[in-house]
């Protein structure tokens, strides 16, 4: 009788969570790894178009980006409405384009260069005269390979509707 | 003696386990999975003076894509929505006018390009022309030339084009790319309606 009801007293023995930290840091070290940084301030508001041709950027470390847009709220006051260039962490003109491809070009290696890609991140609706200005710099400055980045569309009714 | 053989008392890791969780809750909330994708194209090559004499193309063989400051379209003298061109784009490039292309199912139509691979498209947009337009209109066009590709990779190899891999199948892929070649062309914009 006294050894049944000893065991009755232990209760529910207490989940081992010994093991939980290994499996937390498991995440930990995954999403470490994972994790890119935004480089890069967005000065400039973005809202990439849809596509549904699209490829993905592979190697990240030869993609250079370019930016242009409306510059966000904060700094209109100082910039103005209308659409810009924005390269690295601050606004650029025109002129600067090509500077800046062949300043990137300079920091891959050799064999790499060829492979480099100018991933264009522009505004759906800037006009086409500020983007052809940066791929005629992009040409001038020998950069062809190029992206138009754009998003996938969640159906492809979205795709054809004039709001878009 | 007692006192030596005492141990050593155990560093509580109890919290341990905390501190990791808040660790993997920064990474997440900073992690941008955001996987860069976009439309590639080729720029041609900057000359500084201008080629003398383009090789001279038959009208019939140039698919002209005309798109306005008001995001209008205009395909061979014709306006379209957005939502026709890929159809008209795949009809020029699969006309087959000189019967020469032995997989194309086109209409052979006098008026359309003799095979895909004189066909040429050429895209000209004015400076007003919104990105997402063009954008758009670009897309449409790749579209065809994929779409005819899918085909023609389903009834030549009987598998799907698009889930070919780009290592194992590199020749089908080239083979393919061969019987479609991509061949669009950008003219340098107008400035009306800016």
């Amino acid at each position: 009788m006294a050894v049944i009801k000893k065991k009755k007293d232990k209760g529910l023995p207490a989940v081992n969570t010994s093991a939980l930290p290994d499996i937390v840091f498991m995440l930990l070290f995954f999403f470490m790894v994972a994790t890119v940084m935004r480089e890069v301030d967005l000065k400039v508001s973005v809202n990439k178009p849809q596509a549904t041709e699209i490829q993905k950027l592979e190697r990240k470390s030869l993609v250079t980006y370019i930016y242009a847009g409306s510059p966000r709220v904060k700094f209109q006051d100082k910039f103005g409405r209308s659409p810009r260039i924005q390269l690295n962490d601050a606004f650029a003109t025109i002129d600067d384009v090509q500077a800046f491809v062949i300043q990137e070009r300079e920091t891959k290696s050799e064999e790499d260069r060829p492979m480099m890609t100018m991933s264009i991140k522009a505004d759906k609706s800037v006009k086409m005269g500020l983007i052809t200005d940066i791929k005629l710099q992009l040409r001038k400055a020998q950069a062809l390979k190029i992206n138009y980045s754009s998003l996938q569309p969640k159906n492809v009714e979205a795709l054809y509707s004039s709001e878009n | 003696m007692a006192r030596n053989k005492r141990a050593i008392p155990e560093i509580n890791a109890g919290s341990m386990a905390d501190i990791a969780f808040l660790l993997l809750i920064f990474y997440l909330v900073t992690t941008t999975m955001d996987t860069d994708k976009g439309i590639n194209r080729k720029l041609p090559p900057w000359d500084e003076e201008l080629v003398e004499d383009p090789p001279p193309i038959k009208e019939r063989n140039i698919f002209t894509v005309l798109v306005n400051s008001n995001d209008q379209l205009l395909v061979e003298d014709e306006y379209l929505e957005i939502s026709q061109l890929r159809e008209k784009a795949m009809e020029f490039i699969d006309n087959n006018g000189d019967g020469s292309c032995i997989y194309c199912k086109g209409f052979k139509v006098t008026t359309s390009s003799d095979n895909p691979d004189k066909a040429v498209i050429s895209l000209q947009n004015d400076r007003g022309t919104s990105y997402g337009m063009y954008v758009k209109v670009q897309n449409e066009l790749v579209a065809a030339y994929e779409d005819l590709r899918e085909k023609y990779a389903e009834e030549e190899y009987g598998k799907s084009y698009r889930g070919m891999d780009e290592e194992e199948d590199k020749d089908v892929l080239n083979e393919i790319k061969k019987a479609y070649p991509q061949k669009i062309s950008e003219a340098e914009p107008l400035n009306i309606g800016g």
